[in-house]
């Protein structure tokens, strides 16, 4: 079958490799009709995330038919249209049963690593380094999903692919960064990234029923996407994105605060985005989290910061003293997937929401490295690209 | 749909950059901790603090180049130091009439490194992402079915799990706080 393999730093090939086989009874074979490149594969193209072997295949938003099932496997069948959470979890340890699903104790089958490496293991995730298990991902034309009788979602006929594509990652990642945040009617929420995740942190915000909802990017077509869905906006490259915050909230500052950057934040003029660029060259830092403090700086007290932008590693200059002295509450976490997919399919099918409005880039698995190329350096007005192998 | 509007010099323009970044750094090196080698070499004696002085900044410029996506401005500062270095040796001879010709040498090297860096410069200013407008009618992708006003609080029958709320306690706006 075809696949994108990862082969090195901004080196993904479109390659030929062996078709994925059932290795276990409560496995499925999927079939993928449609997947998608997420913000977080961008970590992994641009070599900030340890962990990646040469020939590893990519991918962890898919959506497919289900062609083969083990003999344990009581929830599928051949022919069923499911979604795969990007999270693989068990179903029956400790954390799966609290809903913690991303932090599954026996998805991670390399868990002695990421034992290691985190203090505890977290779980198993499709195509995202041999930390979190080296499941091959689902930017292929076929994939092997392992404890498939939990996590999948069937998804009715009437709804097409890019309607419920992104139940797998991208709409429970925006929602959970703003359910986590505990949204009051007279919350302003201020959203760091306008990429596809800050597009669904901004909707949420908006269903929650947050009174005002402000989105921080530099790319004007994606600030223009982030006003349509009713934020107000800041160009961080020409703007003062403190001054204005707190322009915008007489001066308190936002009750709740969301980071859907990560670790890539891009370096303005400021002297700590220098100095965060020269220290990862250098390698004394892995990541760049000018986002996370100027959260902290301008976060008003008793506030909450949450996280969904993923970090990889070692963070520099965190003023964690400002985040203690002001009573903030900092939230974080890979998405627990499976808790909001059943909620949020309602919503889809109710109309409330529909998430195609993001994809801008439709094509085929071997345009794959190109348009990696073009989402990561947001060409031709790139926001969220869908492949169909 | 795919990209093709990327130069072909881009690439090198860069590396030429980064090449240019590990010789203001070597360079920088020795300017900062080796300064009286350099000026007894080129007849500058007496001059060690000046040389210092434009070691700290190739160092900057170095590391500027390094770890930047955009280079142009820093070629174009080396360019700027350039200049200065040529000026400091036309102006700075410590009378040594016997390190005239090393000091000769060194504008002529000092020429040559300029006329790289102009070279770099204008190659990499010639690459450089041009500030977009375009929105490309993204102003109409709502993804809700009515305007965003109209959706606000859509979603308040979702349920906050337990672990997600605040405890009642410290909430001071909702009343809790009694
Ligand atoms: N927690 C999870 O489960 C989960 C799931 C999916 C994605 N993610 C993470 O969410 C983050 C965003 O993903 P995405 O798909 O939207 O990626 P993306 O790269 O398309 O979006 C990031 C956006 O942040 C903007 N940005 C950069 N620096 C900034 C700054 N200083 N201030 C404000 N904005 C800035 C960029 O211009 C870009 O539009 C990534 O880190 C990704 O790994 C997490
Ligand atoms: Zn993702
Ligand atoms: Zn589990």
């Amino acid at each position: 079958m075809k696949a994108l393999c990862w082969h090195g730093k901004q080196d993904i090939r479109c390659d030929e490799v062996p078709d994925p086989k059932i290795e276990h009874p409560r496995d499925a074979i999927v079939k993928v009709t449609s997947c998608a490149i997420c913000g977080s594969d961008l970590h992994l193209y641009d070599g900030f995330m340890p962990g990646m072997e040469s020939g590893d295949i990519m991918g962890h938003e898919f959506m497919g038919e289900v062609v083969e099932v083990g003999s344990e496997n009581k929830k599928l069948k051949v022919g069923d249209r499911v979604v795969v959470p990007f999270t693989i979890c068990c179903g029956e340890c400790d954390q799966c049963r609290r809903g913690y699903f991303s932090v599954c104790e026996r998805s991670n089958r390399n868990k002695s690593v990421g034992d290691k490496v985190f203090g505890h293991t977290t779980a198993g995730l499709f195509g995202y380094t041999h930390l979190t298990g080296g499941y091959a991902g689902g930017q292929a034309e076929y994939v092997r999903v392992p404890y498939a009788d939990v996590a999948p979602v069937k998804v009715p006929s009437n709804l097409t692919d890019e309607q419920v594509l992104f139940l797998g990652d991208i709409f429970p990642t925006g929602w959970q960064a703003v359910v986590q945040c505990d949204i009051e009617p007279t919350d302003t929420v201020a959203i760091w990234g306008c990429g596809p995740v800050g597009q669904f942190c901004i909707r949420s915000a908006v269903m929650l029923g947050a009174r005002q909802v402000i989105a921080i990017d530099r790319v004007p077509e994606r600030l223009a996407m982030a006003r349509a869905g009713g934020a107000t906006t800041i160009d961080f490259e020409t703007e003062s994105v403190v001054e204005r915050l707190n322009d915008l909230t007489g001066g308190k500052g936002p009750e709740k605060c969301i980071d859907a950057v990560g670790l890539e934040a891009h370096a303005t003029a400021t002297l700590d985005s220098m100095y965060d660029r020269a220290k990862q060259a250098v390698m004394l830092e892995t990541d760049r989290p000018h986002v996370l403090r100027e959260m902290m700086y301008v976060c008003r007290p008793a506030g909450v910061l949450s996280v969904p932008g993923v970090y990889g590693g070692v963070l520099d200059k965190i003023p964690f003293g400002m985040a203690m002295n002001k009573s903030l509450t900092i939230r974080t976490g890979q998405t627990h997937v499976n808790r909001w997919t059943d909620d949020l399919l309602k919503r889809i099918e109710e109309g409330q929401i529909d998430p195609t409005f993001v994809i801008t880039h439709r094509a085929s698995l071997a345009d794959g490295p190109e348009l990696y190329k073009t989402f990561r350096d947001k060409h031709d007005g790139c926001v969220k690209v869908v492949l169909q192998p | 749909m795919l990209d093709r509007t990327r130069m072909p010099s881009a690439s090198t323009a860069h590396a030429l950059a980064r090449g240019l970044g590990w010789f203001s750094l070597a360079l920088g090196a020795a300017e900062l901790f080796a300064p009286r080698a350099l000026t007894r070499r080129i007849g500058l004696r007496g001059q060690e603090g000046l040389v210092q002085a434009c070691g700290a900044r190739e160092i900057t410029t170095g590391i500027g180049l390094l770890t930047t996506s955009q280079p142009a401005p820093w070629l174009w500062g080396r360019v700027a130091g350039d200049v200065l270095d040529l000026a400091t040796l036309a102006a700075g001879s410590d009378g040594s009439s016997r390190r005239r010709g090393a000091r000769g040498l060194a504008m002529a090297a000092v020429l040559g490194v300029t006329a790289l860096d102009v070279a770099a410069a204008l190659a990499a200013s010639g690459t450089e992402r041009p500030r977009r407008r375009l929105t490309y009618g993204y102003d109409r992708r709502r993804g809700f079915r009515d305007l965003p006003d109209r959706m606000r609080g859509i979603a308040r029958d979702a349920v906050v799990p337990k672990d997600m709320r605040f405890p009642e306690k410290l909430r001071p706006w909702g009343g809790g706080g009694s």
